[in-house]
């Protein structure tokens, strides 16, 4: 969580700076659920990742100076310079993909599924999304096949309370359970702040996954402490200050866990100061690493339209 | 490059188009164990045109599998599917729902190999219809190859005997990408001479089914027989057409055509897709850039009417080009009009 934090700080300052083009999500306030869900994964398990999806890279192992360099354009990059922040996968660790269709890898992610329960490899697939994919109808015609087949296939629905600008109850009518539950999707409702309670949840998710008990849907609550993108800077026009302002300071994932770990004695101040130095450390040396890195040759445009 | 039918060691047996298809799957399905079929009734229906009749017999319903009618849905697990380790075929009734699905197409299938830097890579095939004539009205008659022709990370095939519907869905099945294969439903009865033996067609690589030395005519799909027809009708009046099938559309043969129309110093490109921006423009563009100084006329284009197709009859066989439009065309463009 920590690493995702300090990660996604250097993204924003990167941007904001100038040094970074395109568009950039933050994940910042989610980090619990990413987390959590992941900690319950193997390495070769799948994940599919979304626009805002340098959380999920991150949990699933990624390694913070290629996703610079992936940010930054850089041919050392996941993709080569290719995606970017949206598109970024990692297939030795079973990321296939960030996609910014809202709702357009739910496919790939019960493709996924599919394809392992064939195999009979015991893998699972998650399939991360918002809560703005709620109103997407591939995501309904492949619950409705996943339950069918009884796939072994994970929905994290991640609710950060915004469908870009848009408040979630302009956006999604009725129960968000009671969507899966039509199919007979077994679901679960956590606070999406507890990393330890996502994951306690996730760890039942895959293990009925992977007992070949089908689909499960998991619906974390949670809230991104910044905007839409880093360039949504003037937001009060959806959501006030005074409403940030509490999540920020009451129901930051990574101060709860502290403060658990604090007061349950298994941790001191002195190793949250460690830890953090040792990690900030890390993804600055990742960052100088990948702003040293090469452009990709200009002929590599068209590399890779074609396997 | 152009390869040529008679190039093949010499075929006995005739078999339908339908039949044609049957075959390539199965026998893709026996030499590789990961390659399946998915679709809406493709199990023991065999499919509203019976095309794969017989196939779930062979190969159980673990490989051929029914979904629900949910074209997106499955088309994206097939996309899933495809980049961890299976060789999905996926059957799409008519054409016309390729809309349900395309952003698994487009915006996924077609670019992940791309967005990912060469590091996942999505063997999927697509087999759709298309073709006007069947009186099924404007839900159930397009032709919109040159939809997906239009997406970089895709690859479209459009066999017109049963030949190359053979040849080319075992290509599509090996190749490494997605690829869209538009079967004309008018033709799944045709029959012809296809070869017992194994063999497998290039893409890219354009038939000459007709030799000719006065008017290339570039066709495509079930167009090939329109031009064909039209060409017999030519050589009584002593005009020599060329036929020229590009048999894939991306990738383009642009060579073979370019080469005909340099020998023959005109052309029209015939396709059953919608006349505007649609395939025939992009071949007479190439003809325009590639042939410009041996043209003795102007490219001439037959498409669909641009008209959603109509039920009745007698508006929809106005819809799609005859023989009696190419040949009339040819013999404008050779001043014997």
């Amino acid at each position: 969580m920590l690493r995702i934090r300090l990660f996604e700080e250097r993204v924003n300052s990167l941007y904001r700076s100038g040094k970074m083009e395109g568009l950039a999500h933050l994940y910042i306030g989610e980090e619990a659920v990413a987390v959590g869900v992941c900690q319950a994964l193997r390495e070769d398990d799948y994940i599919t990742s979304t626009h805002r999806g340098h959380g999920h890279c991150l949990a699933k192992g990624a390694s913070p100076a290629r996703m610079f360099a992936e940010l930054l354009g850089r041919v050392d990059g996941y993709c080569r310079g290719k995606g970017g922040s949206m598109h970024i996968a990692d297939q030795e660790r079973g990321n296939l993909g960030a996609n910014a269709i809202v709702g357009g890898s739910s496919g790939i992610a019960t493709g996924a599924a599919f394809s392992a329960q064939r195999r009979g490899s015991g893998q699972v697939a998650v399939c991360f999304f918002g809560e703005g994919a709620l109103g997407q109808g591939i995501l309904y015609e492949v619950m409705n096949i996943a339950a069918l087949w009884r796939l072994p296939v994970i929905y994290v629905c991640e609710n950060n309370l915004y469908t870009e600008y848009t408040p979630v109850r302009e956006t999604t009518a009725g129960s968000m359970r009671a969507r899966p539950e039509a199919f007979g999707i077994p679901t679960e409702e956590v606070d999406g702040q507890d990393v330890r309670a996502v994951f306690a949840a996730a760890a039942r998710a895959v293990a009925r996954a992977r007992a070949g008990e089908g689909p499960s849907f998991l619906l974390c609550h949670t809230y991104r402490f910044h905007g839409h993108h880093v360039g949504d800077v003037n937001r009060e026009y959806y959501r006030s200050k005074e409403e940030e302002e509490l999540w920020r300071t009451s129901r930051d994932p990574l101060r709860l866990l502290a403060g658990w770990l604090l007061e349950t004695g298994q941790a001191r101040a002195a190793d949250f100061e460690r830890l953090e130095a040792e990690i900030r450390a890390e993804v600055m040396a990742a960052e100088q690493t990948a702003l040293a890195a090469p452009f990709p040759d200009p002929s590599e445009v068209t590399r890779h339209v074609y396997a | 490059m152009s390869t040529r039918r008679d190039a093949v060691a010499a075929p006995v047996r005739e078999i339908t188009f339908a039949q044609a298809v049957r075959e390539a799957l199965a026998e893709e399905m026996r030499r590789d164990p990961t390659v399946f079929v998915m679709g809406e009734d493709v199990a023991e229906a065999g499919t509203p045109f019976k095309v794969l009749s017989g196939l779930v017999e062979e190969f159980g319903r673990e490989r051929v599998i029914d979904t629900p009618i949910s074209e997106a849905g499955f088309v994206g697990i097939a996309v899933g599917a495809a980049m961890t380790g299976l060789r999905p075929v996926v059957d799409i009734m008519f054409g016309d729902f390729l809309a349900l699905a395309m952003d698994q197409i487009a915006n996924q299938a077609a670019k992940v190999h791309y967005m990912s830097g060469g590091k996942l890579t999505v063997p999927l095939v697509i087999r759709t219809t298309m073709g006007a004539l069947r009186r099924s009205a404007a839900q159930h008659s397009q032709s919109l190859h040159a939809w997906v022709s239009h997406i970089p990370g895709l690859k479209v095939a459009l066999p017109s005997t049963p030949y190359d519907a053979k040849g080319l869905l075992k290509t599509a099945i090996r190749d490494p990408n997605p690829v869209v294969v538009f079967e004309d439903k008018m033709m799944y009865q045709v029959r012809d001479a296809v070869p017992a033996e194994e063999y497998t067609i290039p893409f890219g690589a354009a038939d000459v089914k007709r030799v000719g030395r006065d008017i290339t005519l570039v066709a495509t799909s079930s167009m090939v027989q329109v031009a064909l027809q039209a060409a017999a009708q030519l050589a009584e009046e002593g005009i020599s057409a060329e036929v020229v099938d590009p048999r894939t559309t991306v990738p383009l043969d642009a060579a073979t055509i370019i080469a005909s129309v340099r020998k023959t110093s005109r052309a029209i490109v015939i396709d059953e897709g919608y006349r505007s921006y649609g395939v025939t423009a992009e071949i007479a563009a190439l003809i325009a850039e590639g042939a410009f100084d041996h043209l003795d006329a102007p490219v001439r284009r037959l498409g669909a009417m641009d008209v959603p197709v109509p039920f009745s009859p007698v508006l929809e066989d106005r819809t799609v080009p005859t023989p009696e439009q190419v040949a009339a065309a040819a013999r404008e463009l050779c001043g014997v009009a």
